[in-house]
């Protein structure tokens, strides 16, 4: 966890004692949401670049960087710089697919 | 406590919002024109949704004490087919003479296509040959940070728009920078989730500060909240906040951006 600028008023011990227990739920239900991907079939569909975007976002919660917000929204935006074609459709899906 | 809502769809709301916002401390709400959540068939169908904006629906806000200001446009979700698209926009400059209108929008884009864009540079001239304040949608999720990029580079392509007088909506932890560095206003739009949250807008005013940055509900048909910017009010409360910060966010920067629009009535009383 790295040091920002304190622009927060409460001090670390009053942040934790504030929101910890929402962002533990939270986080139980990503858990909860990774396991229901593995009960359900087929098993390839762990691969699904939502998921995997997920995991690599997962990472950076636990390094010892700050913003990461910031970082979290970089890594499940699309890299590219030029307009598409054509829409693909309105909606939006999260993520997007990373060639691996 | 009074706030203006800069942004939200009260065409899909009901009259109770109305009340409840009012009761909040609701004085005005500007509506940018949308997506209904379906395509619109003809510009007829757009036709009489700008009257719905502007005859309409600020009698139905005045009854609660709420200004009600609006935007026009073609909004990027309907803005792939050129032909359409280009259709509104010949309607558009009929409703920017309205009494209630402040300017274009919410123009920009949604999946970054070749004709989202060239949809949003001819709104961006047009709001520049009829010297209006501009509105701008971002994409969501995926595509926001892009789309941010695109937009920006768009509007400082036309080479007379002032940034001051746009402001850019829907900004999150990885658009806020670049929008603001770049001289541009930045609106953050809290829904219970999707979005922004009330408690990742306060960690965004705590890490860039207040200027030239609002808050804002974007209601509208789909799961939200037109009750997130009172609640802004509460989690700075419980961060230790002053009341002058929500003073801030919530009513002195909108009606700062917004004034500059002599068509603005709101009163700072």
């Amino acid at each position: 966890m790295s040091d920002q600028p304190y622009t927060c008023p409460l001090t670390r011990r009053e942040v934790i004692d504030q929101y910890f227990l929402e962002h533990r739920a939270k986080m139980i239900d990503i858990a909860a949401f990774l396991d229901r991907i593995g009960r359900a079939r087929p098993a390839e569909a762990a691969q699904d670049f939502r998921v995997k975007a997920m995991e690599r976002a997962l990472s950076v919660l636990t390094d010892s960087d700050g913003d990461k917000a910031r970082r979290v929204l970089d890594v499940l935006s699309d890299p590219t710089v030029e307009p598409i074609a054509k829409s693909p459709g309105k909606g939006a899906s999260g993520a997007y697919p990373v060639a691996t | 406590m009074k706030y203006i809502d800069p942004h939200i769809h009260m065409v899909s709301r009901t009259t109770d919002d109305y009340q409840r916002m009012a009761e909040a401390g609701c004085v005005a709400v500007t509506e940018p024109a949308f997506w209904a959540g379906y395509d619109r068939s003809s510009a007829q169908g757009f036709y009489d949704y700008f009257r719905l904006l502007t005859r309409f629906e600020p009698k139905r806000a005045a009854e609660y004490g709420i200004d009600h200001y609006t935007w026009i446009c073609i909004n990027p979700k309907e803005a792939e087919n050129l032909g359409l698209a280009r259709e509104v926009i010949e309607i558009i400059p009929e409703f920017l003479t309205e009494d209630t209108v402040l300017g274009v929008g919410e123009i920009g884009l949604n999946k970054n296509t070749r004709n989202e864009l060239t949809i949003l540079e001819e709104q961006i001239g047009i709001a520049d040959r009829h010297d209006q304040l501009i509105l701008v949608h971002t994409p969501h999720l995926e595509d926001k940070r892009k789309g941010t990029r695109i937009t920006l580079d768009a509007i400082k392509r036309n080479g007379n728009i002032d940034p001051g007088r746009v402001l850019i909506d829907h900004v999150e932890e990885h658009t806020v920078k670049m929008v603001l560095d770049e001289g541009f206003w930045a609106g953050m739009t809290l829904y219970p989730n999707s979005k922004c949250t009330v408690q990742r807008a306060v960690d965004i005013i705590e890490t860039y500060g207040t200027e030239r940055l609002w808050v804002n509900s974007a209601g509208d048909w789909g799961h939200s909240d037109p009750m997130t910017v009172p609640k802004t009010a509460m989690e700075l409360k419980r961060r230790g906040h002053g009341p002058e910060m929500f003073e801030t966010i919530a009513f002195r920067n909108p009606l700062t951006f917004l004034s500059q629009c002599p068509k603005c009535k709101v009163i700072d009383a």
